[in-house]
């Protein structure tokens, strides 16, 4: 094909006579190929022979292991007629076996129970405000109990807490760190919770005082070890749900800044999470990079059920109203309701034409409609029981982060890459 | 046995699932039968084969998905942002025009999905042979990336500017139409990897995501045994017929029909779409009479009612009546430790214990003895979760006994007459004079004015305002 692209690639590989641009410090040429693995030479943490070193990550610790040690390490707690691959063959049969018993209780679809239900008439929805005023990109957004409020975080680190139906900006904080993938409104409407790359969740009172500085008050509530990706209140201002890009979710005080629970069971990053409505209020819902959707016990710290249909990144969660099912949304452009009491995937909501993954998910007030915001910067509105798209929203001009139903289902909002939000209804 | 902490080059299809089910969308349009049907175009004076026309891509999307024609523009316009179709027609700008235009489908060498590092040298030589092409008049951004890059790889220039004379020399020798193809091709590639500033970068994705390829989490012995067992677990859980929950889910969307704004409306009006707050206002959290769809979703679920501050406010005069009130002030007692800070709950459960547990206590709640002697056990080592067996037992009490006689209860029929019906408002005569929009109290300040007017909070009442509380 083109001729410039053979010489360069076979330049590359066989590190020629010039130096190869893809590695700068690249050690001698037989080591070309060990540069992708190794990132440091030195003494290993175990066996402390010096050799080429993997970083990785022991129970959530750094440490630097020799290729050697890292392959004992792996295999230790293996009986003696057990491998990691008999193991991992034994998972994925138990999991086969696992559908087969769920499916076995799946007498009807849900679009065939939902038939005698009237199909929705012409939808309508305009962008009723346009919010202005983050310089990048917005991440994420939280609405007040109030149903007016929003909190807003973007790129650039700023946390922005609008009146939305004045379009007014009424306080605003910027972070230290920029990416602030997670903001969440206080229950009382007292104070903003948010975090990102600085692998913490930092809560800040909201002051009146025009000429305070919210960032003094600020109180540094989780740690993690990467980045945060989800936050949120539980039923009162004391204590707070995080996830993060380490693999796990954990129950903070506010207060202490004590960790009060943490979930592990994720085998990769956790992008989202929501807390179950339901009377005893004692359940969460976790979706990850694993493609899986964890259901977790807030007492116990254990994980009581899990889904993996999916088949790319879980970008959101949310409960349906009642509690007794979620709905998740992915990047493999697919929306999905489970049921936690039939224990399975009971619908997929999807189309040809919709390539681009789901960001974001939220239910209508009935639980009749979900909206999806999606990275090919449409909205999606689809009728729930009958698994069909009842209309696209059109407007954003780049990816929509992030989408919630306000707290008395008058309006919705997204946020987007755009710069904005917009609020619709 | 090896544990494959970083894998190369397999994860990254999996990585970006919008590019494979792009390309499927390209196969799908490159079928000689059902795809686009492509023509020879022409441009100036040349003739490209191979073309089809902006309308085409368009027409086929609509037929194809049976979409309006609004998504399939936008469909196609992401199709093109991301390179794999390219204009001939002013190719300097990735934008599916609906009309004439010619378009090409990329040649995959150059898709995204393949990952050729587009590096530094590769660009130098592609800025150079443009360069020499167009004796030095290249664009701004173009130029300055072409300075930049002569200052960073200085050393390598001279192979840089020998590899852009051979391939330019290379082109020469083809057909015209060979040679706009292939520019065009190159130049598509280039904006994609390399966009203007100010324009969109299809590359951007946001912080890193370690898949599972890229775990922190170690995927050795310790991982799967847990896996096994928690299916384990699964396995043994008992589940209900999908007919069943399903039913359900028709049901409640049924019930919550006319409280759905988004469905049926909300008399007076949506604020968002009238600018009047009225809604708001009627709906308040106390206020002296509520609206008939507020008091009719108390009878809907014992949480509903519990939620609504003011349906709380009711019921807890209910219970006055009834004498049993206490059970109400222990719930709330209860949810007041376990959401309250943590270096209050010993004290707090000590005092839930004078007021409710302990025998001869002012308000003695009445639990089955098992749950009693569990408490009691439990409170010698106070936790946040210590009396949640109490709590329940106490919650299913009301909700079977005192809420189910609540809903017949003179006190809720009456609430229900007197209760309010909006009427929808009549669109404004001119529907263009918009309406003053009012900003409302900050609840930040609502509650602050609460915390300095009372300092110390009497157990068993959250902070509503219950003395604001009247019949």
């Amino acid at each position: 094909m083109s001729e410039r692209g053979v010489t360069l690639l076979s330049a590359c590989i066989s590190n020629g006579s010039f130096s190869c641009p893809q590695h700068w410090a690249c050690p001698p040429a037989e080591m070309c190929d060990q540069t992708f693995l190794a990132i440091t030479f030195g003494p290993c943490d175990c066996c402390s022979d010096t050799k080429p070193l993997m970083n990785i990550y022991l129970k959530n610790e750094p440490v630097n292991y020799c290729s050697l040690c890292v392959e004992r390490m792996a295999c230790q707690g293996l009986q003696p007629n057990e491998t990691l691959a008999t193991l991992k063959m034994e998972s994925e049969t138990l999991k086969t076996k696992l559908e087969e018993e769920r499916a076995k209780l799946h007498d009807v679809e849900l679009h065939q129970v939902a038939e005698r239900v009237e199909a929705l008439g012409q939808f309508v929805m305009k962008t009723r405000r346009t919010l202005k005023g983050h310089g990048n990109k917005v991440l994420c957004m939280d609405w007040c109990k109030d149903k007016r409020r929003i909190v807003s975080s973007s790129q650039d680190g700023k946390v922005i807490v609008w009146d939305a139906f004045t379009t007014n900006k009424e306080h605003a904080v910027t972070m230290p760190c920029t990416w602030v993938m997670a903001c969440a409104y206080a229950p009382s409407g007292c104070a903003v919770a948010c975090g990102g790359l600085d692998n913490k969740c930092s809560v800040y009172p909201l002051s009146l005082d025009k000429n305070e500085n919210l960032a003094a008050k600020k109180k540094s509530v989780a740690m993690h070890t990467n980045y945060l990706s989800a936050c949120s209140f539980t039923n009162s201002d004391m204590q707070i749900l995080t996830s993060s890009g380490d693999g796990t979710c954990a129950l903070w005080d506010v207060e202490s800044g004590q960790l009060l629970q943490s979930f592990h069971g994720h085998s990769a990053d956790v992008l989202c999470l929501d807390l179950a409505p339901s009377e005893t209020g004692n359940t969460f819902v976790s979706g990850g990079c694993d493609k899986k959707a964890n259901v977790w016990d807030m007492r116990s710290g254990q994980c009581i059920q899990s889904f993996e249909t999916h088949e790319s990144d879980i970008n959101s969660v949310r409960y349906y109203p009642s509690g007794d099912a979620f709905a998740s949304g992915s990047d493999d452009a697919t929306c999905r309701l489970y049921d936690l009491r039939a224990d399975r995937e009971v619908a997929i909501y999807s189309k040809e034409s919709i390539i681009f993954g789901a960001s974001s998910v939220d239910f209508s007030l009935s639980g009749r409609l979900l909206f999806g915001g999606y990275n090919d910067y449409t909205i999606n509105v689809w009728d729930v029981l009958k698994g069909t798209r009842v209309s696209i929203l059109f407007g954003h001009e780049n990816r929509v982060s992030t989408l919630r139903v306000s707290p008395d289902g008058t309006a919705f909002c997204s946020g987007s890459w755009d710069h904005t939000l917009r609020i619709w209804a | 046995m090896t544990i494959n902490i970083f894998i190369q080059g397999n994860s990254c299809k999996s990585q970006m699932p919008r590019l494979t089910k792009i390309e499927q969308v390209i196969v799908a349009m490159q079928d000689p039968d059902m795809g686009i049907k492509m023509k020879n175009q022409r441009l100036l004076i040349t003739v490209i084969p191979h073309a089809m026309t902006g309308n085409d891509i368009v027409e086929w999307l609509i037929q194809k998905y049976s979409i309006m024609e609004e998504e399939a523009l936008h469909v196609g316009n992401l199709i093109v942002k991301h390179g794999y179709i390219y204009p001939l027609k002013d190719p300097r700008t990735l934008v599916l025009r609906p009309d004439e235009t010619p378009y090409r489908f990329q040649t995959p060498y150059f898709w995204s999905s393949q990952q050729w590092p587009a590096s530094e040298l590769d660009y130098a030589i592609y800025l150079t042979k443009k360069n020499i092409r167009k004796q030095g008049q290249l664009i701004d951004y173009e130029k300055d990336s072409y300075n930049m890059l002569h200052k960073r790889i200085n050393h390598t220039w001279d192979f840089v500017v020998m590899q852009a004379k051979e391939q330019l020399r290379a082109a020469k020798q083809r057909r015209k139409a060979d040679r706009i193809v292939l520019e065009c091709q190159e130049q598509a590639y280039w904006l994609v990897n390399r966009p203007p500033p100010g324009a969109f970068n299809v590359q951007d994705q946001g912080p890193e995501r370690r898949n599972r390829h890229n775990s922190r989490v170690q995927l050795n012995a310790d991982y799967y045994k847990g896996e096994i067992e928690h299916i384990r677990k699964s396995l043994g859980r008992s589940r209900v017929k999908s007919s069943i929950c399903l039913e359900s889910f028709v049901k409640f969307s049924e019930q919550y029909l006319n409280h759905d704004p988004m469905m049926q409306g909300c008399p007076p009006s949506n604020p968002w779409i009238t600018d009047d707050t009225a809604l708001w206002t009627l709906n308040a959290d106390m206020v002296e009479t509520p609206t008939k769809l507020r008091v009719e979703r108390w009878g809907f679920g014992f949480t509903e009612l519990l939620r609504d501050p003011l349906g709380r406010c009711k019921f807890r005069e209910y219970l006055e009546k009834e004498f049993s009130v206490e059970n109400l002030c222990f719930w709330e007692a209860c949810e007041n430790i376990r959401h309250g800070e943590s270096a209050t709950i010993p004290q707090k459960v000590d005092e839930v214990y004078k007021q409710f547990l302990a025998p001869g206590a002012s308000k003695w709640i009445n639990v089955d003895s098992k749950t009693m002697e569990k408490t009691l056990q439990g409170m010698k080592s106070p936790h946040r979760f210590v009396l949640d067996d109490a709590q329940m037992h106490i919650y299913f009490l009301m909700k079977k006994d005192s809420y189910a006689r609540y809903l017949k209860s003179d006190l809720y029929k009456n609430m229900l007459a007197r209760a309010i019906e909006p009427q929808e408002t009549k669109k404004s005569v001119f529907p263009f004079v918009r309406r003053q929009r009012h900003s409302s109290r900050n609840p930040a300040l609502f509650t602050q004015a609460l915390e300095d007017n009372s300092k110390t909070k009497s157990l068993g009442s959250l902070a509503s305002p219950t003395a604001a509380c009247s019949s």
